[in-house]
């Protein structure tokens, strides 16, 4: 990576003048230079197939949505399903209820990730750490990620939700918001680890070399040289990982706490109508949107710096 | 005291699983003094400036640096790369930190020199070498050429004992490696004690005060730079040399 970069650095700055020109504007050097008919000629051809290519795009989405409104609304069970699931009356009830649970459930998401990225980072570090001093450590470290990787969310969270109040230990809480936040945390810790790791590794071995031979030491070289380059790259899948986070805070109504899904699940359990999830539902995925749409923007950028040539 | 080697290497051994890139490798470099390393591709140039400064462990032998064998499990390993400089082919900059952070990280988080006195340093020798509007760049802003540059100065800027440098230009284009080499040419005449690996020829024999000829990982020839170039005595030595010289190598 470091080598690729060699030559592209001064080319770097035409990057604009290239762009600019494509759609036909005179943005180019000043040279009196005029396009010839065959240059307009083919913008004009272009143009042409770009319109087309709108036009049925349109149509064909309209087509699709129009075929599945028609599937859905002559399936035998869709006058019933209309009633249960897409209820305005539940809906305009629930929404408020939602929402104030909703909060719990941002909340969650702003502990719990700044936690999971401490306690991943602490992690990824332990298992990159040399010398048989930390062979414990190392050994802890990588049993911690295999482990909670593999076990499944909801069990994790039912075992410290329901099991940590059942041993019945003095000043440990039995508040399901907390536990809940802390198998939430323990379960992505394990996940985000893995992807520090995986920035730490990928970093090239002679930018630790290139650190040493200045005569840091292993730690400054981590710490100056190796994580900064690691947590740079890791942007996109990190944002990633909050992304999940923030919906699975959504499984700490299991153990009663009530968020987003418990607030639903309370209406629903009196009025035996399931409108009240699909507004939680539909509330998540609104949460979630503009945090996907910034990891998208932050990992466009980044694509971006790294074809114009930079190793970020 | 200044007829002490500032680096002396004996019978020293390294292999490579089961190869053997190092056989039985002497060497002295007296201060202030410059030797060239040449040989071709895979002879051990490179390794032997890794061994030199610590980046690999020999199986066998002894490495001194000024009086102090570093090649001693007990020695300090960073204490002695602190004395040496070293300035990578591929130049090995951190491409997160400005040029300026590049060449300041070492002086103040390895020696404690507060950051206002290193950054003056710095800009010292940048602007000397002709860097000075780059303080503020990334590194992939800059040609190969400053890049390699900004390599150097951030391998001066700890004022070492010894500069290794490995195929400095070898990865840069034609036309660029002028400016680098000039640059080592003026560290000579400051009297900065240096190995360099090479394959310019007209460059090390210019600026060599002695030269090794490296093949198959022993020094099969050593010398004046006029006697290893002049009246090689070694055949294959010559035929190197007819080779890396010749017109259609370049």
């Amino acid at each position: 990576m470091t080598l690729a970069k060699t030559e592209s650095g001064p080319d770097g700055a035409d990057d604009d003048g290239g762009t600019a020109g494509r759609d036909g504007a005179p943005t180019g050097p000043d040279d009196g230079y005029t396009p010839s008919a065959r240059r307009i000629e083919r913008e004009r051809h272009r143009r042409a197939r770009a319109r087309r290519a709108t036009a049925i795009a349109a149509l064909s989405t309209l087509v699709t949505g129009v075929v599945l409104y028609l599937l859905v609304v002559h399936a035998p069970g869709w006058p019933r399903t209309k009633e249960t699931f897409f209820s305005a009356r539940y809906a305009r009830e629930a929404f408020p209820k939602v929402l104030e649970g909703l909060w719990l459930n941002v909340r969650l998401l702003f502990v719990c990730g700044a936690a999971v990225l401490v306690l991943g980072m602490l992690i990824a570090v332990a298992r990159t750490l040399r010398g048989p001093v930390f062979f414990p450590l190392r050994a802890l470290a990588a049993a911690y990620t295999d482990f909670f990787r593999g076990l499944p969310l909801i069990i994790n969270l039912m075992i410290v939700v329901l099991g940590v109040p059942a041993l019945r230990l003095q000043g440990v809480t039995v508040d399901p918001v907390l536990l809940g936040g802390t198998a939430l945390t323990l379960t992505y810790s394990a996940y985000v680890a893995e992807v520090f790791r995986a920035g730490i590794e990928s970093v090239h071995p002679s930018q630790r070399a290139a650190a040493r031979s200045l005569g840091l030491t292993n730690r400054q070289a981590l710490r100056h040289v190796v994580l900064p380059q690691a947590v740079r790259r890791q942007v996109p899948p990190l944002l990633n990982d909050l992304v999940s986070l923030q919906k699975d805070t959504g499984l700490v109504s299991i153990g009663g706490a009530i968020d987003a899904v418990r607030a639903a699940d309370i209406i629903v359990g009196r009025s035996l109508n399931y409108t009240p999830y699909i507004v939680a539902g539909l509330v998540f995925v609104a949460l979630t949107i503009p945090m996907t749409r910034f990891t998208d923007w932050v990992t466009a950028r980044m694509d971006r710096r790294r074809a114009q040539g930079g190793a970020l | 005291m200044s007829d002490t080697p500032v680096l002396r290497m004996e019978s020293v051994r390294k292999t490579f699983g089961g190869s053997v890139v190092l056989r039985d490798v002497d060497l002295e470099v007296a201060p202030h003094t410059v030797t060239a390393l040449i040989g071709a591709s895979g002879s051990g140039k490179s390794t032997l400036l890794r061994c030199a400064n610590l980046l690999e462990e020999i199986d066998d032998g002894a490495i001194w640096l000024d009086d102090e064998e570093i090649t001693d499990p007990r020695a300090d390993q960073d204490a002695v790369r602190r004395r040496i400089g070293v300035v990578f082919q591929a130049y090995n900059l951190f491409p997160h930190m400005t040029v300026l952070e590049n060449i300041t990280l070492a002086p103040r988080r390895v020696h404690g020199v507060p950051r206002a006195e290193a950054e003056e340093r710095a800009r010292e020798l940048l602007e000397r070498l002709g860097l000075g509007a780059r303080a503020g760049e990334y590194p992939d802003r800059l040609s190969g050429g400053q890049q390699q540059r900004v390599a150097i100065v951030r391998a001066l800027a700890v004022r070492p004992r010894l500069l290794l440098l490995d195929e400095v230009t070898a990865a840069l284009d034609p036309e660029l490696v002028g400016e680098v080499l000039t640059v080592v040419r003026g560290l000579k005449e400051d009297g900065m004690t240096m190995v360099l690996a090479t394959h310019e020829m007209a460059f090390a024999r210019d600026v060599a005060d002695q030269v090794c000829f490296l093949d198959g990982g022993v020094v099969l020839e050593r010398g004046s730079a006029e006697q290893v170039f002049g009246e090689p005595v070694e055949e294959r030595t010559r035929r190197f040399l007819r080779r890396a010289t010749a017109p259609s190598a370049s």
